[in-house]
C-alpha cells in the first residue's frame, strides 16, 4: 500500500515540476507576479511528495518487504538496522530516488531562504530547477523504477553487497550527492542570470552560500569514501583514480574554482562570464559523474550494451542541459560585462590562477578518464589509464597551487606590490623550508615526494597563520592576538580551510613516500618487527556474526616491551551475497597508523599476514575535514548569511570595502 | 543447519584476501621491489582500473608470478614490460605510452594550461587598460570641444 503511494507521490511531483519549470518562466517574462509566485508552493510541494515516497521506500527496506523487487535485491531480514536504512541507497534506483531528493530539497530551500531575491529572478531560479528535477523524475519513473513489485514474493532477500556494509560507506552516498546535487542550485542560478541578462555582485553573493555549501558536502563525502578504501579494501590504498572516484573529484574542483571566483565577482564585479561558466561546468561534470557511474560505459565499454536505455537517457539530459545552458552564455556572454579594474599583481590576478590550475587539473582528470574511451572509439586502441598516469600528470598543478596559495591569499584587491606580501611570508617560507630539510635529513634514500609534501603542507598552514597575523593590524601581540579572534569568520574559514589543504598534503606525501610494508607467514605466538614495531601473532579464531562468518585474529603490536595496542584483523564471509571481505585493524595515532591484515591459512601451518606501518595517514582525512569545516566557518560568516537572506536590494547592493 | 551451511559456504569461498601473498615474495629484496613497482604499473585485466599489485583476483596473481619469473630469469624492468605487453597488448599499461594518437592525452592538459595562460594574460592587461579611462587620451571630437570651450 505505501509502495504504491509513495509511487504515485513520485508521478505527481513529476507532473509538478513539469508545470513548475515553465510557468514561473513565462511569468517572469511577461512580468505577471501571480505566474512567479506558484514556484514557491510548488518547489515545495514537489520536495515534500519525494521526501514521501522516499520515506515509503524506506519503510519497505525497515521492513524488509519482500515484495518489493529492489528490497529483495538488497536486503536481508538478518542485516543490522544501519544497513537496511542505508541499502536503500546502496543501489541504483534508490540512489535516483536519493538524487531527485536532493535536488528537490534544494530547489525548496531555494524558495525558502530566496525571500530577499528580485521576484523574477527567483521565479527563473526555480523554474530552471524544477526543469533538472523533471527530468530525472522522468528517468526514475520510465528507467529505474525502484517501486516496482515481484510476481511472486521470496522468503528472504540477497542482501547488500557486503562492502557496502559499513558506517564509513552508510553515510558516503549521502553527502556525495548533497554535493553532486547542490551544485544544481548554481547552475540555476548561472542560467537564470543568462535569461534575465544581469549579473552583478549580489549574483555572486547569493550563488556564494550555495556553492560553498555543495563544496563542503562533496569534501566529505569524498573523504569518507576515500577513508573507507583505506581501511575496508585491505591494502591502504586511499585514492585510486578509479573513474567513479575521478566523477566525485571533478566536480570538487571545479566548485573549489567557482567558490574562489565568485569571491572576485561579489567583491570586484570581474570575471563574471567565466563564473557563470565555472557553475555551469560545474554541474555539468556532476552529470557526467552520474552518466559515468551509472552507464558503466567508462570502466567497461561492454558494460554500456548491459543498459543503454539508462545511459542514452542520462546522456540526453546531459546533452539537453549543458548544450541548452552553453547556448545560452554563448548568446549572452557579452551582456556581462566586467567593471571592477585591477593591476597586474593583485588578489584579482592570484584568483585568476587559482582557476586556471583548478580548472585545468580538473581537465587533465577528465581527460584521463574519458581517454581509453575516445582511444577504443576513434583510434582502435585498447588501452588504460590509471593511477601511474594521474599521478603524474595532476600533481604538478596542486604543487604549482600550493606555492602560490600562501602569496595569493596575503595580496590586496586591486592593486598590491609582490615584496610586501612576501616580506611578511618570510617566516612562513622558512619554516616550511627548514621542516622539509628536517624530513630530507630524516630519511634514508629515498624519494624526494616526503620532504616535499611536508615542505608545501608547512607553507601553507604557515601561510594561513601569517594571514591571521596581519590581518589583525599593528598593535600589541595581546591586542592582536584578540583582535585575531574576534575575525569575521569569513576570514578564519579561509585560514582554516587552506590550512586543511595543507594538512592533508602532508599526509598525502608521508604516506606515499615513508609507508612500511611487511608481508610474511607468521605462526601463532610469533613476533616480528615492522618499521620499529613488534607485531605478535596471538590467536585466530572463527567467529559469527548477525549475517557473516568471521575468522578474527587477535595481535599484538609492540613498542620494544610495551605492549601498544591489541588488534584484531578480520576475513569475512557474507553467505547470502557469497562475498569475502577483509577487515583491516588499525592502531590510529596522530604520527601513524599501525595497520593489520590477516589472509589465509597457509598449508604449512601459519597464517598470511600484512602489517604496515603508515607514516601521517590520518592527516589526509583530518585535513579534509578541516577544509569542510573552513567551508562551515565561512558560510556561517554574517555577511553571508544576511546576502542568502532577507533584506536585499538589487539596485543597490552594498558592499563593504573588503 | 544454517550454520553448517555458512561453514560449508565460507570453506568454498575463501578466495584470497591478500594482493600480494607471502609465498609470491622473491628472496632477493631487491629483485623484490623491483617487481613491486612494475606490478603497480600493471592492470589487473579483470578489475576496474587496479593494478596487479592492489588486486586479489587470481588472475592478477598469475600476472604477478610472470613479473617475478621475467625479473628472476634477469630481465631488465624495460624487456618485462615488453613482454607482458607482447602478450596482452598495451591494455595491461596503467601508464599508456606516449605515442601516436597517445599524445593528445599527454599533451591535453600542458596545452590547456598554455592556453588559460594565454586567455589570462590578455584578460589582466585589459583590466589594467581600463584602469585609468581619463589618461587615454582624448578622442579628436572631443579635443577641438575642449579647445572651443577654453579657447571661448
Amino acid at each position: 500500500m505505501f509502495i504504491e503511494l509513495g509511487h504515485f507521490a513520485l508521478t505527481l511531483a513529476f507532473a509538478i515540476s513539469l508545470v513548475q519549470a515553465v510557468v514561473p518562466l513565462i511569468g517572469a517574462h511577461k512580468g505577471w507576479s501571480g505566474w512567479m509566485a506558484m514556484a514557491e508552493p510548488a518547489s515545495i510541494a514537489q520536495f515534500m511528495l519525494t521526501a514521501f515516497s522516499f520515506a515509503a521506500l524506506t519503510y519497505a527496506f525497515v521492513t524488509s518487504d519482500f515484495s518489493v523487487s529492489l528490497v529483495v535485491n538488497n536486503s536481508h531480514t538478518l542485516k543490522p538496522m544501519l544497513y537496511k536504512i542505508s541499502g536503500v541507497w546502496g543501489n541504483h534506483e534508490g540512489s535516483m530516488l536519493l538524487w531527485v531528493l536532493i535536488l528537490t530539497l534544494f530547489g525548496a530551500m531555494a524558495a525558502w531562504f530566496g525571500g530577499g531575491l528580485p521576484p523574477s529572478l527567483r521565479a527563473r531560479v526555480l523554474a530552471v530547477q524544477s526543469a533538472i528535477s523533471a527530468a530525472f523524475f522522468a528517468f526514475i519513473l520510465f528507467t529505474s523504477n525502484p517501486f516496482e513489485r515481484m510476481a511472486a514474493i521470496p522468503f528472504d532477500g540477497s542482501d547488500l553487497n557486503p562492502l557496502l556494509q559499513d558506517p564509513g560507506l552508510a553515510f558516503h552516498p549521502p553527502f556525495l550527492y548533497l554535493g553532486y546535487v547542490g551544485l544544481s542550485i548554481c547552475f540555476s542560478f548561472a542560467v537564470a542570470a543568462l535569461i534575465e541578462g544581469r549579473v552583478d555582485a549580489a549574483w555572486g553573493r547569493w550563488v556564494r552560500p550555495w556553492t560553498l555549501a555543495a563544496w563542503i558536502c562533496l569534501t566529505i563525502g569524498i573523504a569518507l569514501g576515500s577513508w573507507w578504501a583505506y581501511y575496508e579494501l585491505g591494502w591502504g590504498g586511499f585514492w585510486f583514480w578509479d573513474p567513479v572516484e575521478n566523477a566525485s573529484f571533478m566536480p570538487w574542483l571545479i566548485s573549489a574554482a567557482l567558490l574562489h571566483s565568485a569571491i572576485v565577482v561579489e567583491k570586484r564585479e570581474s570575471l563574471k562570464s567565466w563564473t557563470i561558466l565555472l557553475a555551469i561546468v560545474a554541474f555539468g561534470f556532476s552529470l557526467i559523474g552520474a552518466f559515468i557511474t551509472r552507464s558503466g560505459i567508462i570502466t567497461s565499454v561492454h558494460a554500456f550494451a548491459s543498459d543503454p536505455e539508462r545511459g542514452m537517457f542520462l546522456l540526453l539530459i546531459l546533452g539537453v542541459f549543458m548544450g541548452g545552458a552553453l547556448m545560452l552564455f554563448a548568446a549572452r556572454a557579452s551582456v556581462m560585462e566586467a567593471k571592477g579594474v585591477f593591476g597586474t599583481v593583485s588578489r584579482e590576478t592570484a584568483l585568476v590562477f587559482n582557476n586556471i590550475l583548478l580548472a585545468v587539473a580538473a581537465f587533465v582528470v577528465f581527460v584521463g578518464t574519458i581517454w581509453p574511451l575516445v582511444a577504443e572509439m576513434a583510434f582502435g586502441r585498447k588501452l588504460s589509464v590509471g593511477a601511474p598516469f594521474f599521478n603524474m600528470a595532476f600533481t604538478p598543478f596542486m604543487v604549482a597551487l600550493a606555492i602560490l596559495l600562501p602569496l595569493g591569499a596575503l595580496l590586496p584587491w586591486k592593486r598590491a606590490r609582490l615584496g610586501r606580501a612576501g616580506g611578511a611570508l618570510v617566516p612562513a617560507l622558512a619554516l616550511a623550508l627548514a621542516l622539509g630539510a628536517l624530513a630530507w635529513a630524516m630519511q634514508t634514500g629515498r624519494t624526494a615526494l616526503g620532504p616535499v609534501g611536508v615542505a608545501l603542507g608547512t607553507w601553507l598552514i604557515a601561510g594561513a597563520a601569517v594571514d591571521l597575523w596581519l590581518r589583525a593590524g599593528r598593535a600589541g601581540i595581546v591586542d592582536r592576538l584578540r583582535r585575531i579572534a574576534r575575525l569575521p569568520r569569513a576570514d578564519w574559514g579561509k585560514a582554516v580551510a587552506h590550512s586543511g589543504l595543507g594538512i592533508t598534503m602532508i599526509g598525502i606525501a608521508g604516506v606515499t613516500a615513508w609507508q612500511v610494508e611487511d608481508i610474511r607467514v607468521a605462526q601463532i605466538g610469533e613476533r616480528f618487527e615492522v618499521g620499529g614495531y613488534g607485531v605478535t601473532l596471538d590467536k585466530v579464531e572463527r567467529v559469527q556474526g548477525p549475517n557473516y562468518v568471521s575468522t578474527t585474529a587477535t595481535m599484538g603490536v609492540w613498542r620494544g616491551d610495551r605492549r601498544v595496542s591489541t588488534l584484531h584483523p578480520e576475513k569475512r564471509i557474507y553467505p547470502v551475497a557469497g562475498m569475502p571481505t577483509t577487515e583491516a585493524a588499525l592502531d590510529s595515532g596522530l604520527r601513524r597508523d599501525v595497520y593489520l591484515v590477516i589472509g589465509d591459512p597457509q598449508e604449512g601451518g601459519g597464517w598470511a599476514v600484512r602489517s604496515y606501518i603508515k607514516p601521517f595517514a590520518n592527516w589526509i582525512w583530518a585535513g579534509a575535514i578541516i577544509m569542510a569545516l573552513g567551508g562551515g566557518l565561512s558560510l556561517s560568516d554574517r555577511r553571508v548569511r544576511v546576502a542568502a537572506g532577507a533584506r536585499q536590494d538589487r539596485g543597490a547592493a552594498p558592499m563593504p570595502a573588503e | 543447519m544454517l550454520k553448517r551451511l555458512t561453514l560449508i559456504l565460507s570453506l568454498v569461498l575463501a578466495a584470497p584476501a591478500l594482493a600480494v601473498e607471502p609465498s609470491e615474495v622473491l628472496d632477493d629484496p631487491g629483485l623484490e621491489a623491483r617487481a613491486r613497482e612494475l606490478s603497480k604499473g600493471l592492470r589487473c585485466l579483470v578489475c576496474r582500473n587496479e593494478s596487479i599489485d592492489d588486486s586479489n583476483a587470481s588472475l592478477a596473481k598469475d600476472l604477478r608470478m610472470l613479473v617475478r619469473e621475467r625479473i628472476s630469469a634477469g630481465d631488465s624492468d624495460q624487456d618485462v614490460l615488453d613482454y607482458v605487453v607482447g602478450r596482452y597488448g598495451e591494455f595491461v599499461l596503467l601508464k599508456p605510452p606516449a605515442t601516436g594518437s597517445n599524445l593528445v592525452l599527454y599533451v591535453a592538459g600542458p596545452a590547456m594550461l598554455g592556453l588559460g595562460m594565454i586567455v589570462a594574460a590578455f584578460y589582466i592587461r585589459g583590466r589594467r587598460g581600463r584602469e585609468t579611462p581619463g589618461a587615454a587620451g582624448l578622442s579628436p571630437e572631443e579635443e577641438t570641444r575642449l579647445k572651443e570651450i577654453m579657447g571661448e
